[in-house]
């Protein structure tokens, strides 16, 4: 990706939080990234670490109640799209940013044809008349390689296989060239012969149409494979975040580090005994007020437990929220200077 | 792990799953869904065999089928040498407290209203008279052994987090001191750094308490890491059945080796450099499973007589089955 050129999506300070009956949970928590122009981000962690609630917090698909964006902005085309009101919002999704969600099986409507879904937002976003739709619309699943395209759109969502379906949802956020592509753990509930076809489809189209590309997912070796960089979350916050190569050789967070060792290898050296991140993922009940990690992490010390770290730059590019200097092997004596 | 020194526990032979489909007012029988057809293993005493495969390919319903959990149109299972299949209700529940499951989803096996004691206690009370002062005991010390705080043996089920209900399962599973466990998945609906420690808890009961395990998974790097041998399975068929380590590093039969491919790998490097065999398409349908071999329709290796006559499953090195024409001309 060019360095310099400006980001397409920059989010600053990003707070969601969910009102239930047990109090506020902040589910996302002062969330900054951007995104440059055809680079492709990887975002990984846990269910429940907020990767999913930060990318629908983006362009207001999260319901409200009980969801609330508390704080942030987020800059789109010039535009603070916390700000946009419903009608504009929509002038987003589609022809701004499209979204592919994770279970193809239950984001498209059971009862309209392929077709009549894929031509939907082509003639609502891009002014197309119905016949123009149609021949766009047999384009698309061309391009994500459905064979057969003009019969199968026909067809209705439950008459393809899972992986098909998840080609069909590609093919929908496609429809109106969208600047930013976000994908939510899109080849998570497909087998791994399927989800390889997938992969492979997804670094065709990239070069094909050059958008930028977000991708969540829970499995590191998916990330590794085709992501420019990658952002780890955990507990509601970014913890690190840097090139793939950096993140993957020289990991700056405890938990980035703890979790490409729980991750057994179908090559390589097979090890005895898999290590382990003991406990369980946090409740994120009340601000934070202190590291999220610290229950299970093998650095924590006295001050993890008082004070939630920032992020600060650990290498070019590369940043990471915690208070170990895993060179030095000790806690980071000082605030590093950092812009 | 050859054959000379474990003692063959389960006997598979020739198992077949089919479920009928029928169609019309009186239900007439138009055909089969052949779920598991034809399937063949041994499993040692004290050995994981893993099995793999894709979802629809027949590993769930093989696992459940074993245990009769359904009646199985056809074949021959062996525990211990005793048989599973031909066991009348009475003899087949005196050999349930040998064999026990651990199911995919720990939130669907456990039932909400019953308490975490209630529910591991109930093995022990449909198959063993202990006193109540007894079992309570007993279950104290699974919980103890699975790694559950005593302390929580009055809560329900839905207090609990993912990896903690999955270790309820285990715990229900091990009351009757089994021999043979089937794990149907158990860590699939996981997070990552849960699905760890459940398969380290795993793998430490089988070393205090010479369990012998089937451990069904999607996961080729989980399998790689927990069993001694694995099976993979496509459209109802073990299409190669090999010792761990030979079968990851050079697999033989042309859809292992696909699926190994297709999994990627936490590397950038190793990614970038790799070459995945893509396969074309999809699994076709186990109720019209294609002539000849069933993964002629997929295979990039596929010869004018895999689509004529099915292979045979055979032995082509010591320990190493495959059904594959490829190897067929080997065997002599």
């Amino acid at each position: 990706m060019p360095d310099g050129a400006l980001p397409v999506l920059e989010v600053s300070g990003l707070k969601t939080i969910f009102r239930t009956r047990g109090g506020e949970v902040h589910a996302v928590n002062s969330v900054s990234f951007d995104l440059r122009p055809g680079e492709l981000l990887g975002v990984v962690g846990e269910s429940g670490s907020g990767k999913s609630v930060t990318m629908m917090s983006l362009i207001g698909l999260l319901p409200s109640p009980p969801a609330e964006v508390r704080d942030g902005t987020v800059i789109f085309d010039g535009k603070d799209l916390l700000n946009c009101s419903v009608a504009e919002l929509r002038e987003v999704r589609g022809p701004g940013i499209g979204f592919i969600f994770q279970d193809p099986m239950t984001s498209l409507n059971p009862v309209f044809t392929v077709g009549y879904q894929l031509r939907e937002p082509l003639i609502k976003h891009m002014g197309m008349t119905k016949a123009q739709a149609q021949v766009r619309a047999k384009e698309l699943l061309e391009l994500v390689g459905i064979p057969d395209a003009e019969r199968r759109l026909r067809d209705f969502p439950h008459q393809f296989s899972g992986g098909m379906r998840q080609r069909v949802m590609i093919a929908i956020a496609l429809a109106c060239d969208p600047k930013v592509l976000i994908a939510d753990e899109p080849t998570t509930a497909l087998d791994v012969t399927i989800q390889a076809q997938i992969l492979e489809l997804v670094k065709e189209l990239r070069q094909k149409l050059g958008m930028a590309i977000v991708w969540i997912t829970h499995d590191l070796g998916v990330i590794a494979g085709i992501a420019d960089r990658i952002m780890v979350m955990y507990g509601g916050q970014v913890v690190e975040q840097g090139p793939v190569s950096e993140v993957f050789h020289n990991p700056r967070h405890p938990y980035t580090r703890a979790l490409l060792k729980t991750v057994p290898s179908v090559r390589g050296e097979r090890t005895a005994k898999l290590s382990v991140i003991e406990g369980q993922p946090p409740i994120l009940r009340g601000a934070p007020s202190a590291c999220p990690f610290r229950d299970r992490c093998a650095q924590a010390f006295d001050r993890c437990a008082s004070e939630n770290p920032a992020r600060h730059p650990v290498g070019p590019g590369h940043d990471a929220a915690c208070f170990w200097d895993f060179d030095a092997d000790a806690p980071r004596t000082q605030e590093a200077a950092h812009a | 792990m050859l054959d000379a020194t474990g003692k063959a526990l389960i006997e598979v032979s020739g198992l077949k799953m089919y479920f009928p489909i029928t169609a019309g007012v009186f239900r007439k029988h138009v055909g089969d869904v052949k779920a598991v057809d034809n399937v063949s293993f041994t499993i040692y005493e004290g050995e994981t065999l893993g099995l793999v495969g894709e979802s629809g390919c027949g590993k769930s319903t093989c696992g459940r089928a074993i245990l009769r959990l359904y009646e199985p149109t056809a074949g021959a299972v062996r525990i211990d040498s005793k048989d599973v299949l031909a066991a009348d209700a009475n003899t087949l529940r005196e050999m349930r407290p040998k064999m026990q499951m651990v199911f995919q989803d720990p939130q669907a096996s456990l039932n909400p209203r019953m308490t975490v004691a209630a529910i591991i206690g109930e093995p022990l009370d449909e198959h063993t008279s202990l006193s109540k002062k007894d079992k309570l005991a007993r279950i104290y010390e699974l919980m103890d052994q699975v790694g559950l705080n005593r302390d929580f043996a009055n809560r329900y089920p839905h207090e609990f987090s993912g990896g903690q209900r999955q270790r309820i399962g285990i715990a229900r599973a091990l009351a009757l001191n089994p021999k043979f466990i089937v794990c149907d998945e158990p860590i699939a609906a996981l997070d990552v750094s849960i699905q760890a420690q459940v398969v380290n808890l795993l793998e430490e009961l089988q070393d205090r308490l010479g369990l012998t395990y089937l451990f069904i998974s999607h996961d080729l790097s989980m399998v790689r890491h927990i069993a001694d041998r694995v099976a993979v399975m496509y459209l109802g068929q073990i299409i190669e059945l090999a010792p761990r380590d030979p079968l990851y590093l050079e697999p033989l039969h042309p859809y292992t080796q696909a699926l190994l491919s297709a999994v990627p790998e936490p590397d950038p490097e190793a990614e970038k450099s790799r070459r995945r065999i893509i396969l074309k398409g999809d699994v076709p349908s186990p109720a019209n499973p294609p002539k000849g071999c069933n993964f002629c329709t997929r295979c990039p290796k596929v010869m004018d007589i895999c689509r004529q006559i099915e292979p045979t499953f055979h032995e082509v090195q010591p320990g190493r089955y495959v059904a594959c024409h490829l190897y067929q001309e080997t065997a002599g």
